[in-house]
């Protein structure tokens, strides 16, 4: 019990600690460096945060894995361009009601859950995601295949640019995506969701309401994911169907986790850090070309070499390294 | 507290394949009931039936708790166990990957057990011990005993009013079958849980039954409402005593 109560403890001190650094980091960014490059670079790098942790409930968590990330990004991403055409939304509404458009495309995919596993589960959310890139490249409303340009309102005080706003607004959401990521995984739907990967028919035989879990797993990592998408229209300035819908989305989405860990909450975190700042870091040292191809490596190498990503690793050598300190204490 | 299980011609299947063919049966509160049968009679057939895992063709399924009639067929496993009737799945059924005491907590998603969560736990820690020293442990990594154990005590987290046990004896030692069928006689004589246990091993069964079924060829061959009945029947001798 109380080696529970020390790691809960440790825990909470990394995600506190964590929180406390990125918002001092971000205050910093916001007044004082002012540099253009790396307000953007970490801008992606936060969006990424937000994405990896939204696909790690479901992928991670539920073992449902998701290739549609872009779709549910895009969709929030058109939702806001939609509340700005519309009524001219501010920024909050735009947040919301793609949250909300999204949150209801992944009671969609719950749905899909329940006739389809595994692979095929997979396969269909890619096919949702080429579906719903057709019907925007063939509706004139969101601008087709040539996109939209929109022009940016006055920011809202306190912030004087709207960059420093947009930065902000990622900064609250990469924290709260991973405080619902966190508390999910803490508390009975996480241990719902872990049953349904392991064995989801035990599970239902025990009494866990699969289909509730999943739901609750697929409406929130939606809602998520679009939520990200929607300051894209503001922050691009532009929107236009095959970047928004860009593979890179998906992928990355999925690799993050992957490569940080998909048993907690922590890994997609390290995952978009380490993934997001390298791809960053390529783009203007190499080329942006190669950023992609920098993806599938690491994602082929942890996948051999570290299959349980990062936080596999250094468990391993946890566990190693104590089994080492327990065979000295033995000997003496 | 009056608890009842009622099945009465019950039929079920799988596709042309008749499992089960108007079987009827109860249980009272407070009992031990064994359903004996060889491999292929329908044991399972029938108990995936009281949990929601196939929907019979005919029949009636009823639970009475405390005068009120709940009728099983057209449940879902969920509402089955949320009523208070838990399963020890054949082949046991974990979370592999699970600890011990996780693989325990997935038990407890009944509304009613969750209000008393540590009082369930205790009681599993103290009616299995080993569990509470191995509870970090992943439950696929444990012995086949000890997997057992788990799949009691998880079924035990539910606080059912009816435990059904399918196969407990399954890919267990000799030892280790009578030490878990006694564990399973010690809620019941302890605990006053009421038990529908399926189980091939006649010996072990009789020695904590109070009464039993015998199931052929998806029928009740035989139905016995004492233990020495079931021992001096000829048809049990040939099926089961090599007499």
């Amino acid at each position: 019990m109380s080696g529970k109560m020390s790691s809960m403890g440790g825990n909470n001190r990394i995600f506190v600690g964590g929180c406390i650094a990125v918002v001092l980091a971000a205050i910093a960014l916001m007044t004082g460096v002012r540099t253009d490059y790396v307000f953007n670079a970490s801008y992606v790098v936060l969006q990424f945060i937000v994405l990896a942790s939204a696909w790690n409930i479901l992928g991670g968590y539920a073992g449902y894995v998701n290739f549609g990330t872009s779709a549910f990004f895009a969709m929030g991403g058109y939702t806001a361009l939609f509340m700005i055409k519309m009524f001219n939304a501010p920024l909050l509404v735009q947040i919301i009601a793609a949250a909300c458009c999204t949150g209801v495309l992944g009671l969609g995919i719950g749905l899909i859950s329940l006739r389809l596993r595994g692979i095929f589960f997979s396969i269909a959310t890619v096919a949702v995601a080429i579906v719903l890139e057709t019907v925007i490249l063939n509706t004139d409303y969101f601008g087709g295949a040539k996109g939209l340009q929109m022009m940016r309102p006055e920011p809202i005080a306190p912030f004087t640019s709207y960059d420093t706003m947009l930065f902000f607004v990622m900064v609250l959401m990469a924290i709260s995506a991973v405080a619902i990521s966190r508390y999910i995984e803490q508390s009975w739907i996480g241990r719902g969701l872990r049953a349904i990967k392991d064995n989801e028919e035990a599970a239902e035989c025990v009494g866990v309401p699969t289909l509730k879990l999943k739901l609750i797993a697929t409406v929130v990592s939606g809602a998520l994911m679009g939520a990200a998408g929607a300051p894209l229209v503001m922050y691009m300035r532009f929107i236009e169907p095959v970047s928004a819908f860009s593979l890179n989305y998906s992928v990355s989405a999925l690799a993050m986790p992957i490569i940080g860990g998909t048993s907690s909450w922590i890994g997609p975190v390290i995952g978009a850090l380490l993934l997001g700042s390298v791809q960053q870091i390529v783009t203007v040292t190499i080329s942006s070309e190669l950023n992609v191809l920098i993806v599938g490596v690491l994602l082929v190498f942890f996948v051999v070499v570290a299959p349980d990503g990062i936080l596999g690793l250094v468990r391993k050598l946890r566990t190693k390294n104590s089994a080492k300190g327990d065979a000295k204490g033995g000997a003496q | 507290m009056a608890l009842e299980l009622n099945i009465s011609g019950v039929e079920a299947g799988y596709g042309a394949v008749r499992a089960l063919q108007g079987v009827s049966l109860n249980v009272k509160q407070g009992e031990t009931v064994a359903l004996l049968g060889t491999n292929g009679n329908g044991k399972s057939t029938l108990m995936k039936c009281l949990t929601g895992l196939v929907r019979p063709t005919a029949g009636k399924i009823t639970l009475t708790i405390d005068g009120v009639e709940h009728n099983l067929i057209g449940k879902g496993p969920q509402e089955i166990v949320n009523l208070g009737v838990a399963m020890v799945a054949e082949g046991r059924r974990l979370f592999p990957r699970l600890t011990v005491e996780e693989n325990l907590y997935l038990g407890a998603y009944r509304p009613l057990a969750r209000a008393d969560l540590s009082k369930n736990l205790e009681f599993c820690y103290a009616t299995f011990p080993i569990l509470k020293q191995r509870s970090k442990q992943l439950a696929g990594s444990m012995s086949g005993g000890q997997q057992q154990m788990v799949a009691i005590a998880r079924a035990l987290m539910s606080a059912p009013k009816l435990l059904l046990v399918d196969e407990p004896s399954v890919g267990l030692s000799p030892l280790l079958v009578s030490q878990t069928i006694e564990k399973i006689g010690e809620l019941n004589r302890k605990h006053g849980m009421t038990v529908l246990m399926a189980e091939q091993n006649f010996h072990q069964t009789i020695k904590i039954a109070h009464r039993g079924y015998v199931l052929v060829h998806g029928e009740i061959a035989f139905e016995s409402s004492n233990v020495a009945e079931l021992e001096n029947n000829e048809m049990v001798k040939n099926l089961y005593l090599g007499a």
